[in-house]
């Protein structure tokens, strides 16, 4: 319990909380958008992959950080909308069709890896975003932008999905399509945009892993990441604060259980700790699950002049 | 662009869009050969050649699939119940180490539970059968009780149950043997699964699995419980309305189909490796879903769509060593190949209009 306290009062744990919890602010807000137009999207897994593999590719080769990011992000917005071709215009089955896409974006950036990398075991290194000292802030100044970036993102969604018609457009569609075709907006397209701006924030939290967090792309690093943050947006009722809160609260947790794997010398086998993220994942969802507002067209195909 | 549904859907339809998708699915991973600067006709047929140009590549090919077919009825039944097992990885490596975890006791002379070889057998089939069900056990008694969607749980227990058997061979199932690589115990050969042939490695798991699927397919289309699984598929109210006891049936689901991701797990161990490794499968269980959506959910079809995946595993490993090309071209065709068939299968009952018509149910 001790060992407890230590740690909240630890700059560093902190730090570590808010690094964790980054790509998981941008995958979580991501699949909010999609979900709140009514879409699931389960290739956020596979986005993840792309975006980290093309992002670091895009510096390795050459390219700002920032170029980096956008590449991601537009990698994210081109497998959205395959996902959206699939699942908006085609009415196909959307768990179906996300896993399809998490499998085909995984397997198409390791294949990627492999041809340019025929040969190498250790991965190439680039130099990765440095933290944002001119900040003078505390915790924040030992974070890289992106972070910044992720935070400032959550009341821009948030302005975004509850002051304007467009947000309010997009929770419509996610509620009842037909409503809004009746109000003369173009289901689809809104379906569509919505998709394809959350794929591409899920791309940029693939980016975050290899430009950011590490400084090279390595299998299995996404390693469920994807999957938590489909977990998450229940938790957050698909609000954005929330979603930014439960990040926080599961990169908490991920935090603590690293730094009590290490001082904790192996009393507990170390995978028990490796565990806990997973189970309060469930737990969460157990708690939330009975009073959880679901979108009401979620996963509802619209096919027009069908009810 | 919009989508009209077909009054008349050709009989030969789904022969046109098999067709569709397989030169889609050749031309895109075409492409992805060429970009690796190998010749894309060699490629193509030293993948076939290593699927099914042998005797070797042929039983290497079956012996891929049994895992793959199992997997795949498994996501196949529950999915048939709208019950969205993501699972069955997890499901597989529970079977696995129940099976190791369940010879070690019973094969023990010392210990009060030891067996008769083959009663021990039996029960090492029914404890990793076991094992399986129960993982799925608890996401399904959470989505009844609870309403907590399964497919992310069933999803996040892959990675736990992962971790549990990494736990394991770390600890009591460790294999003292094996110089600190975590890898259980092996198997007494008493309980192998027997091979089918000679010099190859194709086993009885894979008369099982066949036999299995020939199974499920008699209870889904000739029984009762068939007929309730389908129902709650189709319409859960109206399957409710009608009689059927909805949580009960996707329990029962939940545990056929979890047993079923847990004898993939026993056939690995028992037929193949002899123990348990943290990387027995290289993804089965995910596999095991685009192999029931190939299949469109049919138990018979789900035998030949894990042969074609389990060859093209195989195939591409067999390319890669001749051309060149890396073996991840495997998954990029299969993962094509399930895109190209939900969408051609959707364009056979759907044609799709370009432009709406000026006047609402005006010239078609």
């Amino acid at each position: 319990m001790n060992e407890f306290l230590t740690l909240l009062g630890d700059a560093e744990f902190w730090i570590a909380v808010l690094r964790i919890a980054t790509p998981l602010i941008f995958g979580t807000l991501g699949v909010l958008l999609c979900e709140r137009a009514g879409v699931l999207n389960l290739g956020i897994e596979g986005i993840l992959v792309a975006g980290a593999f093309l992002g670091w590719l895009t510096v390795y080769s050459g390219g700002g950080l920032w170029l980096g990011v956008l590449v991601a992000a537009i990698a994210g917005g081109v497998l959205g909308a395959l996902h959206a071709l699939l699942v908006v215009r085609l009415p196909l089955s959307q768990h179906v069709a996300g896993l399809g896409i998490t499998l085909f974006a995984t397997s198409l950036s390791y294949f990627a890896y492999r041809v340019v990398f025929p040969k190498v075991d250790s991965p190439p290194k680039i130099e990765p975003f440095q933290p944002m000292e001119w900040l003078g802030l505390p915790i924040l100044s030992a974070q890289t932008p992106l972070t910044l970036l992720a935070i400032l993102l959550v009341p821009a969604l948030w302005y975004v999905l509850t002051r304007t018609p467009l947000g309010l457009a997009i929770r419509a569609v996610g509620e009842s399509p037909h409503a809004v075709e009746a109000q003369g907006i173009n289901v689809m397209h809104l379906r569509t945009g919505a998709v394809v701006a959350g794929s591409a924030l899920m791309g940029v939290a693939g980016s975050f892993l290899t430009l950011s967090a590490f400084n090279s792309f390595f299998f299995n690093m996404v390693n469920g990441r994807g999957w938590i943050c489909v977990a998450l947006i229940v938790f957050a009722s698909w609000r954005p604060g929330k979603a930014l809160l439960g990040a926080l609260l599961f990169a908490f947790f991920d935090a603590a259980q690293l730094r009590l794997q290490q001082s904790g010398g192996g009393a507990l086998p170390y995978q028990l700790y490796l565990m806990l993220p997973y189970v309060l994942s469930i737990v969460a969802l157990v708690l939330v699950a009975r009073k959880a507002a679901y979108p009401q067209a979620l996963m509802q195909p619209y096919v027009k002049g069908s009810r | 662009m919009r989508l009209e549904s077909r009054t008349a859907v050709s009989r030969i339809a789904p022969l046109y869009s098999g067709i569709g998708a397989i030169l889609f699915t050749l031309a895109v991973s075409g492409l992805l050969i060429f970009w690796a600067n190998a010749d894309v006709l060699s490629a193509y047929k030293a993948i076939f050649e290593g699927a099914l140009g042998s005797r070797f590549a042929i039983t290497e090919t079956l012996t891929r699939a049994t895992p793959l077919i199992l997997t795949g009825l498994a996501a196949a039944i529950a999915f048939r119940a709208r019950l969205f097992n993501i699972g069955a990885e997890g499901q597989l490596y529970m079977g696995a180490i129940a099976a190791v975890a369940a010879s070690t006791l019973m094969m023990n002379e010392a210990n009060e539970l030891a067996l008769p070889a083959p009663m021990a057998f039996a029960a090492m089939i029914a404890a990793g059968a076991a094992a399986g069900a129960a993982l799925l056990l608890i996401p399904t008694l959470l989505k009844t009780r609870f309403k907590v969607d399964e497919v992310v749980t069933t999803l996040l227990l892959n990675f736990i149950a992962l971790l549990f058997v990494s736990l394991l061979l770390d600890g009591p199932l460790k294999d003292p043997a094996a110089m600190g690589w975590p890898q259980s115990p092996t198997l007494p050969s008493e309980l192998e699964f027997s091979k089918l042939l000679d010099r190859a490695r194709v086993h009885t798991g894979l008369l099982m699995a066949i036999g299995l699927a020939i199974l499920l397919w008699f209870v889904i289309r000739f029984t009762r419980f068939g007929l309730a699984m389908r129902a709650v598929g189709a319409n859960e109210q109206a399957a409710r309305f009608a009689g059927v006891g909805v949580n009960f049936t996707l329990i029962k689901v939940a545990l056929i189909s979890g047993a079923l991701a847990g004898l993939a797990g026993v056939g690995e161990v028992a037929g193949r490796t002899g123990y348990v490794t943290l990387d027995m499968s290289p993804g089965y269980g995910y596999s095991g879903i685009v192999i029931a959506m190939l299949a469109g959910l049919n138990p018979i079809g789900v035998v030949f769509a894990a042969v074609f995946v389990g060859g093209t595993i195989v195939g591409a490993d067999a390319m890669s060593r001749a051309v060149n090309v890396p073996t991840y071209i495997a998954d990029v065709i299969v993962a094509t190949a399930l895109l190209a068939v939900l969408v051609a299968g959707l364009l056979t009952r759907y044609r799709v209009v370009w432009r709406n018509p000026k006047v609402p149910g005006g010239s078609r």
